[in-house]
């Protein structure tokens, strides 16, 4: 009987460790980002340290974005067709493109792509450079690592996603145009007009655009945190990145659900 | 990796990101078709709306020619105020009337105008003197079931 | 206890009553120490003892829990950040790995505290790091990337980089660990120049002996969060304390016991 009890109190022992561990984290980690949002001013005459950033996070993440982008174009495309044709609505094929790719896929896949290239290498370099004790030399020199360098790294993510994002959809777009018009015969002025006609700027672009900023935000967040607090060794490091990795694509999972049903307008 | 070519592929990177918003922007959403010009308003009493809602299409023939600026309700004659932005270069008599319209069967509704033949213009502020209110299926329904039983 | 807090004192750094503690490890437990002007001191200890940990604190990267330390006259602790910026820009730190940043170039690393804390022109930048490159003798590896130099040459660009805003004192971590008797005898060398050309204050903390009191002119040895012994190199060879003899001879055991603190070895090995 004892020993059922213990087992229990175990058991009752670690949910409550580990729910203290894990509201401590959420604790340090918006303590980081007040420290952060404290250290963006400093940055106002410092441009060139973002231009740097915004090349080893958008520059470098552009191709997968393209590649990406277009294989789901394409897939958009062939499925939209097929299950379109059998209502004889297949002109409907350029609204259905554009409506699922500028408000869902876009922002999601884009921010998920994001935390797996860009996301990780800031997670692994930040990570690196407090096991090397770079943070702590800078901090000696009577630099601030949070204006030099957590500051323009997070400046430079919340720039690129948008701009990411909309590459992405672009480039899907004219992927779905190329399979349902060029391929398949769809008429190219209903494939357009259609779109333009369902398509709306605010509610459904701006939206997507507030999406992908919202995504860039949290997902850049997370992975500078990440590297940040992580343990300063190899190994540590690497946990670091995985878990970077993986916090933030469930974030943008369920954000961009809370985002979608706060937005949706169900009239 | 020097510091010149990294800022040309930022360049390109952000101007390509650019080109693609405004791509979708201008040939995808329909802010191309969205009056972007000078407007003026008029006012509109319907007895019932349906389902209009802000932004809907504002017709004359079928032509574009604006979009419903803002919906409220009229506590003192118990009806839809509906205000109509309207593009300033089209020109439409004082005795012009509005309809609540459907397209296509289940489609959105929009406003159609039907010019009248007054000497003078629609101006800013002013309120349109004959508006019909929106169809409701569900009374035509009602209505044709009551002819039949009547019949 | 007054702390002289007089500009032209004699020690640049005054410890006093200095407690710190991880956790409930006990780092520091009501420490005082003096780090004379001009002088290198060493501070001796086992690893693990947080001689690491006093330099942090010397630099106001940790808050202690309990006492005081001052630089300069300045209590580093009690400084607002900005001013606590300005006085780091008159400490260097050499680090135990360097701890260069890794995406710049050996040149650009030297220059980076210059580039940060000066408006000075581009030819008077590189014609201050290559002079402070020529010092610890790397001018020819200003274009090299960190990841391609030898530890011990990390160690001598950190060091530039170090004296780049020439400061009034360089504190060192464990300069010659891991290092072959090759560079360490170019450190140990190099860190002595430096003091004596530069008229820098030096702190260094180690665990060998031996380089150390090469060059030192004051000892201190810590163990268990205490001080244990100090004096000059001479004094503290004649020093007949049990744990000192342990420590600077080298031998396995004394007070330090060689084992980690354990129950009984039998009672363990038998069980209950």
């Amino acid at each position: 009987m004892t020993s059922v009890l213990r087992v229990i109190a175990d058991l009752m022992s670690n949910v409550g460790q580990s729910g203290l561990h894990f509201f401590a984290r959420v604790g340090r980690s918006i303590q980081f980002l007040l420290t952060l949002f404290r250290a963006l001013p400093s940055l106002l005459p410092r441009p060139d340290l973002i231009i740097k950033q915004l090349y080893s996070v958008g520059v470098m993440t552009i191709v997968i974005v393209l590649v990406s982008g277009a294989f789901v174009g394409l897939v958009l495309g062939l499925q939209g067709y097929n299950v379109l044709v059998r209502f004889n609505s297949e002109s409907s094929l350029g609204t259905m493109v554009g409506l699922s790719l500028i408000r869902e896929l876009g922002p999601v896949i884009t921010a998920l792509l994001f935390a797996g290239r860009a996301g990780s290498s800031l997670t692994a370099e930040l990570g690196l450079m407090k096991a090397t004790e770079q943070f702590s030399s800078m901090e000696m020199m009577a630099v601030d690592p949070f204006k030099r360098v957590i500051a323009p790294r997070f400046i430079a993510g919340i720039i690129s996603m948008p701009l990411l994002a909309a590459i992405f959809s672009a480039v899907g777009i004219l992927g779905g145009y190329f399979v349902g018009v060029g391929l398949l015969g769809v008429d190219a002025g209903a494939f357009w007009s259609q779109m333009q006609n369902s398509v709306d700027f605010y509610e459904d672009f701006m939206n997507g655009v507030w999406k992908s900023i919202a995504f860039g935000f949290t997902s850049t967040w997370i992975a500078l945190y990440q590297g940040y607090d992580a343990v300063p060794t190899a190994e540590g490091v690497s946990r670091a990145t995985t878990q970077g990795v993986v916090n933030a694509s469930l974030v943008v999972l369920a954000l961009n659900f809370i985002i979608t049903a706060l937005t949706l307008e169900t009239n | 990796m020097s510091k010149r070519s990294i800022e040309i592929w930022v360049g390109v990177f952000v101007s390509a990101g650019i080109a693609a918003l405004i791509m979708i922007a201008m040939q995808v959403s329909n802010l191309s078709s969205m009056s972007t010009g000078n407007t003026y308003q008029v006012k509109a009493v319907f007895e019932n709306i349906g389902s209009l809602n802000v932004r809907s299409p504002i017709k004359a023939s079928g032509v574009l020619v604006g979009r419903v600026s803002d919906i409220s309700y009229d506590d003192q004659h118990y009806a839809a105020t509906v205000t109509l932005s309207i593009k300033s270069h089209v020109k439409f008599p004082k005795d012009t009337s509005a309809s609540i319209y459907t397209a296509g069967l289940l489609g959105e509704q929009y406003i159609g105008l039907t010019p009248g033949a007054d000497e003078e213009y629609l101006a800013e502020g002013d309120t349109i003197m004959f508006a019909d209110a929106a169809i409701i299926l569900e009374k035509l329904v009602g209505q044709m079931m009551l002819n039949k039983l009547s019949d | 206890m007054s702390v002289t807090t007089d500009e032209n004192s004699a020690s640049l750094i005054s410890v006093r009553q200095l407690s710190f503690r991880r956790g409930d490890k006990v780092i520091f437990d009501n420490v005082d120490m003096d780090f004379q002007r001009g002088k290198i001191t060493v501070i001796l200890g086992p690893s693990g003892t947080g001689k690491t940990t006093l330099l942090k604190l010397i630099g106001a990267q940790l808050d202690p829990d309990q006492g005081t330390i001052h630089v300069d006259g300045q209590d580093v602790h009690k400084l607002p950040q900005s001013e606590l910026y300005e006085l780091r820009k008159r400490m260097g730190m050499l680090f135990q790995t360097g701890a260069l940043l890794t995406d710049l170039t050996v040149f650009e690393n030297v220059a980076y505290p210059l580039r940060e804390h000066t408006k000075l022109p581009e030819r008077m930048i590189r014609y201050l790091v290559l002079m402070k490159l020529q010092a610890v003798g790397l001018r020819g590896a200003a274009g090299l990337m960190p990841s391609e130099l030898s530890g011990g040459m990390a160690r001598r660009v950190a060091l530039a980089r170090a004296i780049a805003l020439d400061p009034m004192m360089i504190m060192y971590d464990e300069p010659f660990s891991g290092q072959d008797p090759l560079s360490m005898g170019v450190l140990v060398k190099l860190i002595k120049d430096l003091n004596d050309t530069l008229g820098l204050t030096s702190l260094i903390v180690t665990h060998d002996v031996r380089e150390a009191s090469s060059i030192a002119d004051y000892l201190y040895l810590i163990a268990d969060g205490q001080v244990i012994d100090q004096g000059t190199p001479e004094n503290l060879a004649k020093s007949d304390t049990r744990w000192t003899r342990q420590f600077l001879d080298g031998l396995p055991d004394g007070p330090v016991s060689f084992h980690y603190p354990a129950p009984d070895y039998m009672q363990d090995l038998i069980g209950q």
